[in-house]
């Protein structure tokens, strides 16, 4: 993926994000995720359909990295199994500390293989990838 | 002026977060540096000429400490780890044992984490309730605004002299006074004051003062605690242990030392305290009064070219110290400040530690300059260049 296409997919996915708005519907999980280490503080709110994802929505305050990632998610996960959805998350981690992944599954999420480079991005890259590891563990619980 | 003296500046680096922590000038690093390497002993066990080095150098730091802030007397400098600490000790120490349920403290939405959780703590222990000094249309607190909060209920005013966020300073002399006529206790957390403005403790009649040595070009790691001798005799030790006490042969049999060695249990933060007292002089040495101006002129500079630009949101035009925070029209303030260290210019954002000021302000978050004496106005002119460009910040953002 080119750095000019990799700057659009951030770009439009921070600018028109997918999803971005609060659900109060008790068919939905709700989990905060925040960094420790910055400001960036989201919302996210997850529908489960058996061991299906049928929704993720978000709100929230963070930079474009972690707005933009967390509307890649959505627009990735909405759909796939958990196990689906936790290959994904996997891949995007590993991608994150720069180590061999498969871009394949990744699709529109290689727009931040370049992140692990920028030590205090990668968090926020990550950020909504942690919140709904968070999700699926309290599904499964 | 003086950058010579920073050895970091050497590196191509604009620093502009100086709120957060200042720079170590080089006769600071040497103090510190000739401590650890020629007379490492530990202090108050001068039975050998190198730990009575160490009393004399850790002491005479005490008597700068002192002289700096025209304390009465020595017995009132206590060292800390930073003023963090001391403000714990003053709530914890203190505060605690004196206040009952309903007694209320004083204290403003601006004010950093560590002079409101202390107090939020007590709150829960002891039921006493903490009440806001509300804040003007600049943010400033107002004397109408202090007799206004006080109640026949309040015991307590715990303010910033300067905030982290908005930079403004309080009147405080006024502020204390009126307090001691209503037997009201004024707290004072000094950390953004100490290292700008010259500090009379006796002229501002405080009853106790907290700043930090890492803010004001000493070492990370110390601060003081400064109280009036009369109550820091009250102030019951958080840490108890070696060199703090006479004696002790049972639970019932424990004799603590005099002030202020009886609140520095354990081996203190030597170097650190040796360091801030190095730091005292080389601030004595360029002058307090010739710091503030030059901040209030630089400032004064930032402002007229920010103001011009549109799509930059200034929070504090006005403002007592070199602090400037702002938000870029639309862009996440961690955007801005990533967007500048691409162009090794340091600055924060977020909320500066000060949480519960969004509900005064109404944003969460800014980007936030902080200036001090070494920064420039071609610091600031680059720093301008940079922000003028909004479509620039847009593609670089990223």
């Amino acid at each position: 993926m080119d750095a000019e296409l990799k700057r659009e997919i951030i770009m439009e996915n921070y600018t028109h994000p997918t999803n971005r708005r609060r659900v109060e519907d008790k068919d939905y999980i709700k989990v905060n995720t925040r960094n420790a280490s910055c400001i960036d503080n989201i919302d996210i709110y997850i529908k489960f359909n058996n061991n299906k994802i049928e929704d993720i929505t978000f709100e929230g305050e963070a930079c474009a990295i972690s707005i933009s990632a967390t509307s890649v998610m959505i627009n990735n996960l909405i759909g796939k199994t958990i196990d689906e959805a936790r290959e994904y998350i996997n891949n995007f981690y590993l991608m994150s500390e720069g180590k061999t992944y498969d871009e394949e599954i990744l699709g529109e999420a290689n727009c931040y293989s370049d992140i692990y480079k920028q030590g205090n991005r990668k968090t926020c890259a990550t950020l909504p990838f942690r919140g709904l590891e968070k999700a699926i563990l309290e599904r499964l619980k | 002026m003086n950058r010579e003296d920073f050895p970091l500046l050497k590196q191509d680096i604009i620093y502009l977060d100086n709120s957060a922590t200042s720079l170590k000038p080089q006769c600071v690093i040497d103090k510190m540096n000739d401590y650890y390497t020629n007379y490492s002993a530990n202090a108050h066990r001068g039975d050998y000429d190198l730990s009575f080095r160490v009393d004399k150098e850790y002491e005479e730091a005490r008597e700068l400490v002192r002289d700096f802030i025209n304390a009465k007397e020595l017995e009132e400098i206590v060292f800390t780890s930073g003023a963090t600490e001391s403000l714990n000790m003053i709530v914890n120490g203190f505060f605690a044992n004196l206040l009952e349920a309903g007694d209320e403290v004083l204290i403003t939405t601006s004010e950093h984490a560590s002079n409101v959780l202390p107090w939020f703590r007590l709150v829960k222990k002891l039921g006493i309730v903490v009440n806001y000094i509300p804040l003007d249309d600049n943010y400033y607190v107002t004397m109408d605004n202090v007799k206004k909060a006080v109640t026949n209920k309040t015991k307590v005013i715990s303010l910033a002299g300067i905030t982290n966020v908005i930079g403004d300073a309080r009147p405080i002399r006024e502020i204390a006074s009126y307090a001691h006529s209503n037997n009201i206790f004024m707290v004072v957390d000094g950390a953004q004051m100490v290292p700008h403005v010259k500090v009379d403790v006796q002229d501002l009649d405080i009853d106790f003062l907290a700043f930090s040595g890492h803010k004001m070009c000493g070492p990370t790691g110390v601060g003081v605690l400064y109280g009036k001798k009369e109550l820091l005799e009250h102030l019951e030790p958080i840490n108890l242990g070696g060199g703090m006490n006479e004696s002790f042969d049972s639970p019932d049999e424990v004799y603590l030392k005099p002030l202020p060695i009886r609140l520095e249990a354990g081996t203190q933060n030597i170097a650190g305290v040796i360091g801030l007292g190095e730091a005292i002089k080389y601030l004595n040495k360029i002058g307090m009064d010739k710091i503030i101006d030059y901040e209030h002129n630089l400032r004064k500079y930032l402002i007229d070219k920010l103001i011009m630009l549109k799509h930059i949101d200034i929070i504090n035009v006005e403002s007592d110290s070199g602090i400037v925070a702002f938000n870029v029209n639309k862009i996440f303030s961690q955007d801005v400040a990533y967007y500048l260290n691409k162009y090794n210019i340091c600055v924060r954002a977020g909320n500066h530690c000060a949480k519960i000021l969004k509900s005064s302000v109404g944003v969460t978050n800014t980007v936030r300059v902080s200036l001090y004496f070494y920064n420039t106005m071609e610091e600031i002119d680059n720093l301008v260049e940079l922000l003028s460009d909004y479509d620039k910040i847009l593609k670089e953002m990223i």
